[in-house]
This record gives C-alpha cells, sequence and structure tokens, in this order.
C-alpha cells in the first residue's frame, strides 16, 4: 500500500502546485511510483505545471461520477515513466467531490502506486477537508511571513482533528516546507526567520526552498522544477526534501548559508 | 514588579454557557417530522423555552429545503437559535446563525407523559406556558482541572467552564483558551485567553512568554496595544485586584 501525502497551506499562491509538481518528480526519479492529483477542481493548475494541459480527457470528478475508470484519467508523464498525473476538472466546483468518491480513488491509487500526493486547494472549505481527509502524512506548506504561518497553523489544528486518521485517534505525520525563502530579505530582517517559524508551527522541518526564477521559468516550459533544471538551487532543495519524505537523514541546507558543515543544520526539529 | 494594565471603567464581558438540546434530522425529512410530532405528542412542550440548536453536518440539503424545515420546525413552536454544520451556500441571514465549537454533553432525557386524550396533549404542546418538564442535566461543579498536551491552533477554541486549564505548548494567534478558573500556559500566549470567565475575579492566567492578542480576567480585559510593551516576550503572572488586571513578570 501506498502512502498518502496532501500538500496543504491554507493560503493560496504559496507553492502548493509548484511543490507537489516537483517532490513528485523527485519522487518518481528514484524509480518509485508517484501519481499526483490536482484537488483544486474548477482552478486545476497542476496540469499546466506538468506540462500535461492538452493530454487531459478525463479528470478526477469523472472518476468520482464513474464516467470514466482510473486507468483512463491518469496521464503518464512524457518524461518519466513513474510518474502519473489526475487531473482536476476545470469545468466543475468542489461540490462535484463527494467524500465516498474520494475514499475509493485514493483507496485504488493507494493499491498501485507508492506515493499518491494530494494538491489542496488554498482555503479551509470543502476543497481543502477533503484532499487532507485520506492522507497519511502532511506537507504544510509556508512562506516566511506571518499571514502564511497563521494560516499553517490553522490548517495544522484541522489536519489534528477533521482528517481520518486524528478521528481513529492516530497521529497525523506533519512535515514543513518553508518555501520561497529569500535569503537576502532574511538578512535584512525583512522576514520570518526560520527559528521563528518553527517555533510558532512546532512541526519537523522538511526542506526550505528558495526564492529563483528558476521555479517561473520550470512552470513557463510546463516541467516540475526537479525535471527541468535538476541543478538548479530550488531544485537541489527539493530533492533534499524528498529524501527526508522517504525517510532517509538529510541534514536542511539553509539558502544562501555557505555549504559545509556550518552552512547545514544536523537533525533540525522542531521543539 | 507590578503594572497597572486597566483603568477603572473597563467594558465587562462575561461568557454564558447553556445546555442545548442537539436536532440533528434525518432523510426523509417528512418521516423525521413525523417522529418528531409523535416525540412532541408524548412529552408535551418539551422544547418551550429550551435552547435548540439544529445540527445538519450529515444532512445533504439545499438552501430551499433547510429553509423549509426551519420553518416546518417554528410551526411546531421548535425555535432554533443556531445552526452546526452547514455549509455557507446553504445559509441566508435570516436563518440563525451558524454555530461551531459546541461540546457533546450527555443525551437529554425526554420523559413521556401519558396523555388522557389525544385531544388534550395538543393543547398541553401548543398552550400551556409553563410546560412540565424534566430539569436540565446539571454540568457538575466540582473544581476540575483541563490540561493540554500540545499547542492550541490558530482557529481552535478551548472552553472549560468548569475549572482550570493547563496547555502545555503555545497558544497561537487566532487560538483562544477559556477558562472559568486560572490559565497555565508552558508556552507563548499569541492568542487570546479569558480566565475567571463565569465570574471568578480570582482566576489567574499565567504564561511563559506573553505576546497575548486579548486577555481577560472576570470579564475584565485588555488588548495588545494597551498592555505594556516591556511585559512583551516574558513570563508574565496576570491577576484582577478589583477592576485593574496586574502583571507580574515572574523570574
Ligand atoms: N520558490 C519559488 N521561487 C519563485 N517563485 C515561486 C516559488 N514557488 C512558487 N513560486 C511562484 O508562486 C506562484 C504560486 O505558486 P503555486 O501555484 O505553486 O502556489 P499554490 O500554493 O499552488 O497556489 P494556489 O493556492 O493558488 O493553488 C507561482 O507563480 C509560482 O511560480
Ligand atoms: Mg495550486
Amino acid at each position: 500500500m501506498g502512502k498518502v501525502i496532501v500538500v496543504t497551506s491554507g493560503k493560496g499562491g504559496v507553492g502548493k502546485t509548484t511543490s507537489t509538481a516537483a517532490l513528485g518528480a523527485a519522487l518518481a526519479q528514484r524509480n518509485e511510483k508517484v501519481a499526483v492529483v490536482d484537488f483544486d477542481v474548477g482552478l486545476r493548475n497542476l496540469d499546466l505545471v506538468m506540462g500535461a494541459e492538452r493530454r487531459v480527457v478525463y479528470d478526477l470528478v469523472n472518476v468520482i461520477n464513474g464516467d470514466a475508470k482510473l486507468p483512463q484519467a491518469l496521464i503518464r508523464d512524457k518524461r518519466l515513466d513513474t510518474l502519473f498525473l489526475l487531473p482536476a476538472s476545470q469545468t466543475r466546483d468542489k461540490d462535484a467531490l463527494t467524500e465516498e468518491g474520494v475514499e475509493r480513488v485514493i483507496g485504488e491509487l493507494k493499491r498501485y502506486f507508492d506515493w499518491v500526493i494530494c494538491d489542496s486547494p488554498a482555503g479551509i472549505e470543502k476543497g481543502a477537508t477533503l484532499a487532507m481527509r485520506h492522507a497519511d502524512v502532511a506537507v504544510v506548506v509556508t512562506n516566511p511571513e506571518v499571514s502564511s504561518v497563521r494560516d499553517s497553523d490553522r490548517i495544522i489544528g484541522m489536519l489534528d482533528s477533521k482528517t481520518l486518521k486524528a478521528e481513529n485517534g492516530e497521529r497525523m505525520e506533519k512535515h514543513l516546507l518553508l518555501t520561497r525563502y529569500d535569503s537576502l530579505r532574511a538578512e535584512r530582517g525583512d522576514m520570518l526567520k526560520v527559528d521563528d517559524v518553527l517555533e510558532i508551527l512546532s512541526i519537523p522541518l522538511l526542506g526550505i526552498i528558495p526564492e529563483s526564477t528558476d521555479v517561473l521559468k520550470a512552470s513557463n516550459l510546463g516541467a516540475p522544477v526537479t525535471l527541468s533544471d535538476a541543478r538548479s538551487a530550488p531544485a537541489q532543495a527539493y530533492f533534499e526534501a524528498a529524501r527526508r519524505l522517504a525517510g532517509e537523514i538529510v541534514p536542511v541546507t539553509v539558502p544562501g548559508e555557505k555549504r559545509g558543515i556550518f552552512g547545514k543544520l544536523f537533525g533540525r526539529k522542531a521543539a | 514588579m507590578t503594572k497597572v494594565l486597566t483603568d477603572a471603567r473597563s467594558i465587562r464581558i462575561k461568557g454564558r454557557s447553556f445546555l442545548a438540546v442537539v436536532l440533528s434530522p434525518d432523510l426523509p425529512l417528512d418521516q423525521w417530522l413525523e417522529r418528531l410530532d409523535d416525540l412532541a405528542a408524548r412529552s408535551a412542550g418539551f422544547f418551550l423555552d429550551r435552547p435548540v440548536v439544529l445540527d445538519v453536518s450529515e444532512l445533504s440539503i439545499k438552501k430551499a429545503e433547510l429553509k423549509q424545515l426551519i420553518d416546518d420546525l417554528a410551526a411546531r413552536k421548535v425555535r432554533i437559535m443556531g445552526i452546526e454544520g452547514a455549509r455557507p451556500s446553504q445559509l441566508t441571514p435570516e436563518m440563525p446563525p451558524a454555530m461551531k465549537g459546541g461540546k457533546p454533553a450527555s443525551d437529554v432525557e425526554v420523559t413521556a407523559q401519558e396523555p388522557e386524550t389525544e385531544a388534550e396533549a395538543e393543547v398541553a404542546a401548543v398552550v400551556s406556558p409553563a410546560p412540565q418538564r424534566q430539569e436540565a442535566p446539571q454540568v457538575r461543579a466540582i473544581p476540575q482541572s483541563l490540561t493540554i498536551d500540545e499547542p492550541v491552533r490558530s482557529g481552535q477554541s478551548i472552553i472549560f467552564p468548569e475549572g482550570d486549564i493547563t496547555i502545555v505548548g503555545s497558544v497561537a494567534s487566532g487560538a483562544e483558551v477559556i477558562a472559568g478558573g486560572s490559565i497555565h500556559i508552558y508556552g507563548t500566549l499569541r492568542g487570546r485567553a479569558m480566565a475567571g470567565s463565569i465570574g471568578n475575579s480570582n482566576a489567574r492566567i499565567f504564561c511563559r512568554r506573553l505576546e497575548a492578542e486579548l486577555i481577560a480576567i472576570d470579564g475584565i480585559y485588555k488588548m495588545a496595544e494597551d498592555m505594556d510593551s516591556s511585559l512583551r516576550g516574558h513570563a508574565v503572572q496576570l491577576s484582577l485586584e478589583g477592576e485593574t488586571i496586574m502583571a507580574d513578570i515572574l523570574f
């Protein structure tokens, strides 16, 4: 049985879709079978970031309604044959998702894939709660600024109460992915410090993704940044995060800090 | 070091808790209403004078159907004080307000009183101004405490009118902790803390680091901007002297 990850944030535009695609492609490059699932029904983006927008025939809502079988809706990536996309519908809204339908689709995906990564819509309404409902692991995407941190805190509270895991009395595994981290602004003190964010959210750190034009370039090319430019700084940071997700113990690189022993924070964990 | 935080003319905001009766209808609604009528016939006036909350979280109905349901209940003299579990799209401004954060309590028993005749029962249900009904179950008032072993996240409320609350962790911005007694926070208080909320001027608030948005004791409250900035970031004890909140920096 595969692991189900929800990539979530509360606040919009913080980098959930970018991170879903980049982590998905990074895990698939380790030869593991990965499905990325777009839960942003009505505002789908993941197909664009994955460069698959012209290949969408059926979508998540079709599978939920029984208009299509799961294998008909899954799109295999042209570059990585272990990477698949289940797109969202652009013409419907979140009400088209049903609790039972989502449960059935996720259950089926778990049987075929090692990783099922769900790209959550922003907000705390139905779309976001259904995306997190069946997750085993949550990646909480946060930018180093107060509004994003507070929204993430709110989402963590929901992960601990509104998910199946929580209702069964189990603990949801949660990781913080700090994205759009600008080391120059951090030095000037215009941004929350990594330690402050960790102190407020008190969940372990999965990685720090630097602010970089490589991300925009990659999405314009229709490729996850971990595929289009594997050597770029954001791609390296996503590879590192993917290794940690897969259970490896890797020190977190803080963007802008010199590499080597001083630039690495070994075993960095939230208090 | 003790600082005066409140002037004498503060506004008091008090908490009040009621035990509400929760109605959770199921589909089809006409059958559920029939069963409700049956219950009402056996226990005249059960719903009169009781706060009633309508829980629709398990019910998938449209706005118009919800409105009809509220009207159907009103026709049976059941007035709804709030609606739980509704989607925003189901609600209109005319409807009772959305409620959340209710805490489950034990089931409320309906005492069946055998009506002499059907007609009499009906009269009793509609007319009786002082209905016979079972006393609302009492929330036990022995001093108690509640310990929370994790951070209180933004958007969460911890409400414990029965006694003290201890939080082993921080209270986030946008979170609130409301206690009938004192509040102890072994972490940073960034959100709101309201102690002595049902009228206890001896209640205190302790926190390892004060960054609060609002603090209140026995209804006397203080916003972040009214607090002395030198208290920020410190371990602080807050207590009430008369109508004045006093703050002491601890160690
Ligand atoms: N590390 C980064 N550096 C620079 N730009 C970034 C980075 N991460 C994301 N972006 C940009 O930020 C914007 C929002 O990213 P993305 O669509 O991934 O966010 P999202 O959280 O999925 O948004 P939504 O809530 O609308 O679904 C995009 O234009 C993306 O290119
Ligand atoms: Mg998105």
